[in-house]
């Protein structure tokens, strides 16, 4: 296969997409997670660490990394080209968010040889599980504050302290961790450091903690004098900062490199039609109500929005004014849509509202109120809502930091 | 699922877009939109003939009538940044009265026409009455056979904006049982027949022009086979034009918000600091992005039976969300000072109120697409 001919091109689309129809299974027998930072029963980790194993075996993810590094070797075209298959049809979510989207680049971008060969294919094969060591219990939107402590020790670095909502913390085997390599530096942000830390060695402890969904999802990690070696720093000591900004910078989409596929389902106003003309009102459809038909066409409005301000970055032109507004933007957009629409979705399906997943009346086997609860994963994680109101206004609309 | 627009924009907008940001910047600073306030028409003829010479009234009439050639399309980024820049011409007027006679009037009214809309003679559209209702097709003024090949004119139109300034005005008529369109120029209209109107936003013109006594030939009648279809597609043209206008103001007055929030201290900070101040003016700001998404996937998708109609509603409806709470957001954040006559806050809050008025407010369109949609 060539990565330039266009023909070669068209017959990988036309192979992902059958293989996708072919492949992607439309009922496991229990619910799947709508995003990586949902996942909760083992039963739903070992599907999904399948099927991202199937999916890059198949050539479907990683086909733009470089071939020594368990890609394709191929150009973005051909990844893009299977993404949209993969939604075409539906298939589940990529489980390994933290490695395919924001280590794999970041190690591709700034990691040495040693670092690509000994990770990547891990990464994106989902043999190897990546988590994120960024919030501590006493520093979460404040990260540029983190303490926990690491000290340099001959070939390692020696860690204390305790990350905290660490997302697939307890099937992790590594961690992007930022801790705190000199206390006293004048700025905060001049004395952390980033390093790639083992999670399977002696004195890191996961301790889950129990998601208001009722189910255990993400841990709190703690770090007893355990030992990092010296060679997952990223960057220089106390450059920290620089490269967690960096790879959040990849988390948005901002830089390139990512693996492709997707690591969680949007949610759409269009299935959220379908449900309000199957629930009823006063002996009518719910969509007979002028209020609910009033406030299903806003979502229905807001819905185009995304989709068409996702479009508008690719025309410069109609970006000139602010070119970060819409980037900077758009997880803010997403995420508070996510919250709502998935609020009225419970409202809409009246007194059986108040059932939950595992009650044979839930409206959709509950996945609703579940979808609602959920939401907050990304209204919360990743930098809270009202964070982004703070990064949108400082950053983009030049006010004044808080 | 139903498509419902996608966005695209061409060379020729962008050429349109770049020369108009400059254009009204340079014409309309806020001095001389205040001055124009106090004017007797509302707009600066130097500035009229320049839109003229530049081509703009031309872009969406056919080059056979001595136009450009292009579409609506291309009219929004000029109207965005009118808008933006609160530049008040007949320029609006004129090109939905051009659209008028395109989309329903004779050939031998078009030739006669628009060559002349197309180069500097201004129109404008007389649909509204007293019953204030936008549905266009609830139309009370009549036309009567006269005899001798003319008819006569009964009832009083309103809101028809820079009535004084139009060589042709296309009025709504209830005609033989029916809504039909007809031309009505100026020395058709009995003396006193135009009286200028008090209208919530000084930077233009409306007047009310009483019908009744006048009378016209009944080749002035447009088409009535194509009058419902017309009026259908001024409805969507104007609401296409005026969600340019409102995401340009957007623009602005957040600019203007922003401005002051930078500037102005209190409790020895900045205002701005103060997330009371700051979280709304982001929401603001990305409502007012999403506003300018949908605008231009209105002006892409204007000529798509159904979806032109569905993508344009939209725009309409969210500019007239954002162009509202922005523009309220706007006064409360200038204090005092936000609640006078100086301050811009208030050009801009009349200005969303005049566009809500005008073609549909948010909730009367979300109405037709919950009947389009749903
Ligand atoms: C499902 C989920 C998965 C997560 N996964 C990970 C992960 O894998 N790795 C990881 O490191 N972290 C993870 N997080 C943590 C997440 O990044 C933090 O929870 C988040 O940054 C907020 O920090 P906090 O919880 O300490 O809340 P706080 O910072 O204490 O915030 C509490 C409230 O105060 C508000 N607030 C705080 N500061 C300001 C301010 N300056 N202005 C206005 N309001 C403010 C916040 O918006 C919030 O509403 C995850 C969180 C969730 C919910």
């Amino acid at each position: 296969m060539s990565d330039t001919d266009p023909k070669d091109l068209a017959a990988y689309a036309e192979a992902a997409d059958a293989w996708f129809r072919e492949n992607v299974v439309a009922d496991p027998g229990f619910m799947l997670p709508l995003t990586f930072m949902e996942v909760g029963t083992d039963q739903q980790f070992h599907f999904l660490q399948d099927w991202q194993h199937k999916v890059w075996e198949a050539g479907y993810l990683g086909a733009a990394w470089p071939k020594a590094y368990g890609g394709r070797g191929l150009s973005q075209a051909f990844q893009n080209a299977a993404t949209r298959a993969m939604r075409r049809h539906n298939g589940p979510i990529m489980l390994n968010a933290i490695g395919i989207n924001w280590t794999g680049p970041l190690l591709l971008d700034i990691g040495s040889e040693a670092h690509k060969l000994k990770y990547l294919k891990g990464i994106v094969s989902a043999e190897d599980i990546w988590c994120q060591g960024f919030s501590e219990p006493e520093n979460g939107s404040d990260l540029g504050n983190a303490q926990t402590r690491a000290v340099r020790d001959g070939d390692d670095y020696v860690l204390n302290g305790s990350k905290i909502w660490t997302t697939l913390g307890r099937y992790a085997k590594y961690m992007i961790l930022l801790c705190r390599t000199d206390p006293s530096a004048a700025r905060k942000y001049d004395g952390l450091s980033f390093i790639l830390t083992p999670m399977t060695v002696p004195g890191v402890r996961t301790v889950p903690i129990r998601k208001l969904t009722g189910e255990h999802g993400f841990t709190q990690t703690f770090f007893t004098d355990a030992r990092a070696p010296a060679d997952g720093l990223m960057g220089k000591e106390g450059e920290g900062w620089k490269v967690a900004m960096r790879t959040l910078e990849y988390e948005r989409g901002a830089r390139g490199g990512q693996a492709g596929g997707y690591v969680s389902v949007p949610s759409d106003a269009w299935d959220v039609l379908e449900l309000a003309r199957r629930m009823q009102r006063g002996g009518a459809p719910a969509l007979a109500d002028p209020v609910l038909r009033d406030q299903m066409v806003d979502f229905m409005i807001e819905i185009q929005s995304l989709s068409l301000c996702r479009d508008r970055l690719a025309i410069p032109a109609l970006n000139t004014d602010r070119p970060m507004g819409l980037p900077l933007s758009s997880k803010l957009m997403s995420t508070e849509f996510g919250r709502r629409v998935n609020a009225f979705a419970v409202s809409l399906t009246g007194a059986r509202g108040g059932y939950y997943v595992g009650d044979g009346n839930a409206v959709d086997d509950g996945v609703w109120t579940r979808a609602y609860l959920n939401a907050f994963s990304a209204t919360i994680g990743g930098g809270t809502s009202q964070i982004q109101h703070n990064i949108i206004g400082e950053h983009v609309l030049g006010l004044p930091k808080s | 699922m139903q498509e419902l627009g996608r966005i695209g924009f061409n060379e020729a907008q962008g050429d349109l877009l770049d020369v108009a940001t400059v254009f009204c910047r340079e014409q309309s600073p806020i001095a001389r939109v205040r001055a124009l306030i106090d004017s007797e028409t509302g707009h600066e003829p130097a500035v009229w003939s320049q839109i003229a010479e530049l081509g703009w009234l031309g872009v969406a009439i056919p080059e056979a009538f001595g136009g450009v050639g292009l579409s609506l399309t291309e009219v929004v980024p000029l109207v965005e940044q009118m808008g933006r820049n609160l530049l008040s011409t007949p320029f609006v007027s004129t090109t939905l009265a051009a659209q008028a006679i395109l989309a329903g009037g004779t050939e031998a009214q078009q030739q006669a026409w628009l060559p002349k809309l197309a180069t500097g003679a201004a129109g404008t559209l007389a649909l509204v009455e007293a019953s204030g209702d936008w549905d266009l097709t609830h139309v009370d003024c009549t036309a009567q056979d006269a005899g001798g090949g003319r008819l006569a004119l009964a009832g009083q139109k309103l809101l028809v904006s820079d009535a004084a300034t139009a060589a042709v005005i296309v009025v709504s008529l209830r005609f033989e049982g029916r809504p039909a369109l007809a031309l009505v120029e100026p020395g058709d209209l009995p003396i006193g027949a135009l009286r200028r109107e008090t209208i919530i936003d000084e930077t233009r013109r409306a007047y009310a022009v009483d019908l009744t006594g006048a009378t016209i030939g009944r080749e002035a009648l447009m088409d009535p086979e194509r009058a419902a279809d017309a009026l259908a597609h001024i409805h969507l043209a104007a609401n296409l034009l005026a969600a340019a206008e409102m995401c340009g103001g957007t623009q602005a007055v957040i600019d203007y918000t922003l401005d002051y929030a930078r500037t102005r201290k209190q409790f020895g900070q900045l205002i701005g600091a103060y997330q009371a101040v700051k979280h709304p003016l982001v929401e603001a700001y990305v409502r007012y992005e999403q506003a300018r998404s949908h605008l231009y996937a209105a002006a892409h998708s204007f000529a798509e039976q159904g979806t032109g109609e569905i993508a344009t509603r939209m725009a309409k409806a969210i500019a007239d969300q954002v162009f509202s709470y922005a523009s309220d957001r706007a006064i409360q954040f200038h204090g005092g000072f936000g609640f006078t006559y100086d301050c811009d806050a208030q050009l801009y809050r009349r200005r969303a109120i005049w566009h809500a008025s005008q073609y549909g407010d948010a909730g009367y369109h979300k109405k037709k697409l919950a009947d389009l949609l749903l």
